[in-house]
């Protein structure tokens, strides 16, 4: 069966996601999209599964157009979705997610669920699963999580896999699996369109490559191409994601972490007794798989957490217990995961957002009142110096792109006399002219003698910055290696493998 | 390395709920047992009418008892106390703690008098009746993803249907009739907006019981008052014994011996235990509750779904309505639901959001009402005003994290957008 889109276009309000979008896969073939965060791939996906609709162009099927309404168009048409964000009860287990939408019902409707463990158990057995059918989704590693979406399509009886940025949260072995599954796949004869932005996988995976750039598509490519020129057609200009970086210059201890047990309300361990240093003037890159443990971690430094034992020192100061401020005032900088939620109020101003934590004192405020023009004046200094794109200081912050949201928190958080760094997947979601900005950043406040900490899941970025490597699994740090270790060897540790743990100080 | 500083946040509740066990003993032995006080006998009294086995009245002297019970109490205490040691749940060991503070604190309060314990819970009984209704109501909106506030306005709105057209009609079935859809009107109204305007449900809610209340005490005073007779007068059920069972002892008279309305809900309560969880309509239901954007990704028209079971909703509680009216008094008077609607809240997040659950915990709350009443009458040394109060105190310290880990449905409150991602 092949799918063939022509001229799809789409807008929200302004923004064109998607400009007369060509695109076509067969049957037994692997075509990747390759593009960068934003560039209108996942919007494109989901007007093909009926999530989205398209303001004008075609989609066809075998050659027939379809109307596509609502997902369950789409999966009457033989495509089946495999989303980035997983679209699975978690409190419902495997059987009762797969029969969702398609129920069979009994005596007096009573739920027939036997049917669907035996489909579950028979794909799990043809293509080598693994999956109980009555486990609980949210108990699930994310990699069987991943399965069962596929099972899902397979059931029924999908022609056309799409698999939106399916290694976003797998491991490094995961990964490899999907792979291989995907393989297995496209010799049953099923059409697969893999979207992604890490050139690594697509070229090993697609048999063809189709390049979108800010909802465009800019060209074609072989797997055989280069992974720079495929980096280039993908930005849309040369780049060298490699970080010009001299040798640690180390200084003394700043962060000490000992015995950091973090519990959440309910009483369940998600981070278990660990402890680390960091220095001034290195990068300490804590790695992992997302969900095992490092979200707390980043929260605990700040002191942003409830129901946490362990000793955390800055600089010999004890922070556990204390407040927020008060962790501010020992000279944290601090960047959180999500900069919309935690990093910045998106409906105040960007001169507002620069000030959020230093608005309370001189020259922002005497005796209780407020200095907007100080605020303004101190704010476009900021806007120059970290070239936040912005039209104006006093445009709200959600009118900003994600990367220049990320910039207004850096600036704020460095422009404080800050000792200690913790930043949070800081590029996540960034085009790749925001992540070499913020990738230099960091490196220059380390080379100025700050210890920074660093939480990532991204790989690459992992390697560009950290002086040392901590990998945290389910919650403990399994080891602390140097930035020569192999990539393979990596994600073994970040599969939990515990190899020789060679712990340098 | 083993960290002994390790704190574990279960283990800290266990420990605060065996110090709060420990207080309430110690009260126990003080308050009930020691204090000065002339022992009088307490009688507890078990037969209602013609039971098969009629068991004997059981007579204790207050201080023996209250001694007793509070020793007995202090006992289960040291088993919590060991099975806590073992990281267990408290569960029986703390049911049957409570039950012994219980008993102590009635031969206490009830020193000198007759209790009869298959009345007291017969009443309890009877006053959780509206609220079981209405807990199921807002069990089935918020298992869908629509906070249901609104609980009182449809309790309110079906017992005034219920007793107005009762009255009208002079058939009591009628009442029974319109009921419920008295209850899925104000539900409509809680479903358009919550639904299709995006309103915050909390807010609407509110604002549909005082329009609710508004409405019906107008009508109350304009209209039912001037003829009582024509407006206000409906027959009302009459218990129906079911034969056999209702000779059961204790359980016969308290059970069995109810009116139709009752035994419905009997009915309505197994349906939502065993659909919730067996059905395509349960699944669906729980489905666009935790997590609407996996719904609709398979197909399901999500704010259809939540609207249909709002109203599916407004049945239940407005059946429960009917019970104020046709099913107990016959007469509507303004504000009779009193409140009832916020407690049932109380109760299905009390039950964890499960139909079982909710159920126990709205007889907890009954009960609690029924003893406040039964005690006000023997007459005790609690201050009347205090006694009025107990079935809300109940309700706080229930409701305030006693019973461990509660998980609402995730995307509960939540309006459902097609395409919101963007």
């Amino acid at each position: 069966m092949s799918l063939e889109l022509r001229a799809i276009t789409k807008r929200f309000g302004g923004l064109v996601a998607n400009d007369a979008i060509d695109f076509a896969v067969a049957d037994g073939e692997i075509h990747a999209i390759l593009g960068e965060n934003g560039a209108g791939k996942s919007t494109l996906m989901n007007i093909v599964y009926g999530l989205l609709q398209q303001d004008s162009g075609t989609i066809s099927v075998d050659g027939k157009e379809l109307t596509i309404n609502s997902p369950l168009d789409s999966l009457a048409a033989g495509i089946g979705m495999v989303h980035q964000h997983f679209m699975l009860i978690p409190v419902f287990t495997v059987a009762e997610n797969i029969v969702l939408g398609h129920e069979k019902t009994g005596f007096f409707g009573k739920l027939d669920l036997a049917t669907a463990r035996e489909e579950i158990l028979r794909i799990s057995q043809e293509f080598n699963f693994d999956v109980n059918p009555d486990a609980i989704v949210e108990e699930l590693p994310v990699g069987i999580q991943q399965r069962v979406e596929i099972i899902r399509a397979l059931i029924y009886d999908a022609k056309v896999l799409i698999l939106d940025e399916p290694t976003a949260v797998l491991t490094p072995q995961e990964t490899d699996e999907l792979l291989n599954n995907l393989k297995k796949l496209r010799e049953s004869g099923r059409a697969i369109v893999f979207i992604s932005h890490k050139l690594r996988e697509v070229k090993a995976i697609a048999d063809k490559i189709t390049i979108i750039r800010r909802g465009k598509v800019v060209g074609t490519a072989s797997p055989s191409a280069e992974q720079s020129e495929l980096a280039s057609m993908m930005v849309g200009r040369e780049v060298d994601l490699k970080v010009d970086k001299e040798a640690a210059k180390l200084g003394s201890e700043v962060l000490n972490v000992q015995n950091l047990t973090i519990q959440d309300h309910t009483g369940r361990t998600l981070v278990n007794n660990i402890s680390f240093q960091v220095k001034a003037g290195e990068v300490l890159a804590i790695a992992g798989v997302q969900g095992n443990g490092q979200s707390e971690v980043a929260e605990a430094m700040l002191g942003l957490r409830e129901h946490v034992a362990g000793s955390v020192k800055v600089d010999g100061q004890e922070i556990i217990g204390k407040s927020v401020v008060d962790c501010l005032d020992l000279g944290i900088a601090y960047v959180p995961e999500s900069r919309e939620l935690d990093g910045l109020i998106s409906s105040f101003t960007i001169a507002e957002n620069l000030v959020l934590d230093t608005h309370m004192s001189a020259p922002y405020s005497k005796f209780g009142r407020y200095f907007p023009d100080a605020v303004k004046k101190v704010a476009q200094e900021r806007v120059a110096e970290f070239d936040i794109r912005a039209q104006s200081v006093t445009d709200t912050a959600s009118s900003l792109s994600g990367g220049n949201k990320q910039k207004v928190v850096l600036a704020r958080e460095l422009s404080r006399p800050v000792k200690l760094v913790v930043v949070s997947q800081p590029t996540r979601g960034l085009d790749v002219g925001s992540i070499e900005f913020v990738h230099e950043r960091l490196v220059a406040e380390r080379n100025d003698g700050k210890a920074v900490l660093l939480f990532s899941t991204e790989l690459d970025e992992v390697y560009a910055l950290a002086d040392r490597i901590a990998i945290m699994f389910k919650g403990e740090i399994i080891a602390i290696v140097e930035p020569s270790i192999s990539r393979e060897e990596l994600g073994l540790y970040m599969a939990g493998v515990s190899l020789h743990a060679e712990v340098s100080a | 390395m083993k960290n002994n500083q390790v704190i574990s946040v279960l283990a800290k509740k266990r420990s605060r709920n065996l110090k709060i066990m420990l207080a309430l003993t110690l009260i126990s032995f003080v308050l009930f047992a020691y204090l000065p006080g002339e022992s009088q006998d307490v009688t507890f009294n078990f037969v209602l009418g013609d039971e098969w086995v009629i068991i004997q009245s059981w007579v204790i002297g207050s201080k023996i008892g209250a001694y007793s019970f509070s020793a007995l109490s202090a006992l289960f205490l040291v088993f919590a106390f060991l099975q806590a040691r073992k990281g267990n749940k408290l569960g029986v060991s703390a049911l049957a703690y409570c039950l012994s503070v219980f008993i102590a604190f009635m031969c206490w309060a009830a020193a000198g008098a007759a209790i009869s314990v298959t009345g007291l819970l017969q009443g309890g009984l009877f006053l959780a009746i509206p609220l079981v209704f209405g807990s199921l109501s807002g069990l089935i909106c918020e298992r869908s993803g629509v906070i249901n506030i609104a609980i009182e306005g449809q309790l309110l709105a079906g017992a005034f249907a219920a007793g107005v057209v009762g009255s009208l009609t002079q058939n009591s079935w009628a009442g029974l009739l319109v009921a419920p859809l008295a209850g899925a009107l104000i539900s409509l109204l809680l479903a358009t907006f919550a639904i299709k305007y995006a309103v915050d449900q909390v807010i609407l809610g509110f604002v549909i019981n005082v329009l609710v209340i508004g409405l019906t005490s107008f009508a109350s005073q304009r209209i039912l008052t001037t003829d009582a007779a024509r407006w206000n007068s409906s027959p009302i059920f009459s218990t129906i014994q079911i034969p056999i069972l209702s000779k059961i002892p204790l359980v016969g008279p308290i059970f069995f011996s109810q009116t139709i309305i009752v035994y419905m809900l009997y009915v309505i309560v197994a349906i939502i235990q065993v659909t919730l969880f067996k059905s395509k309509w349960g699944l669906r239901m729980r489905a666009v509750g935790e997590l609407p954007v996996a719904a609709e990704s398979v197909g399901i028209d999500v704010n259809k779904v939540r609207f249909r079971n709002v109203l599916i909703a407004g049945l239940v509680a407005g059946l429960g309505g009917a019970f104020f009216t046709v099913g107990s008094s016959g007469a509507f008077s303004r504000q009779m639901t009193a409140g009832m609607g916020f407690i049932a809240l109380a109760a299905l997040i009390f039950g964890k959001w499960t139909p079982l659950g909710a159920v126990a915990a709205a007889l907890l709350f009954g009960f609690a009402d029924q003893l406040r009443t039964v005690l006000s009458i023997t007459g005790t040394p609690i201050p009347s005003e205090f006694m009025v109060m107990v079935p809300y105190i109940v309700t706080i310290i229930a409701v305030s994290g006693f019973v461990g880990k509660v998980r609402a449905p995730a995307s509960d409150g939540i309006p459902y957008k097609r395409g919101g991602s963007h």
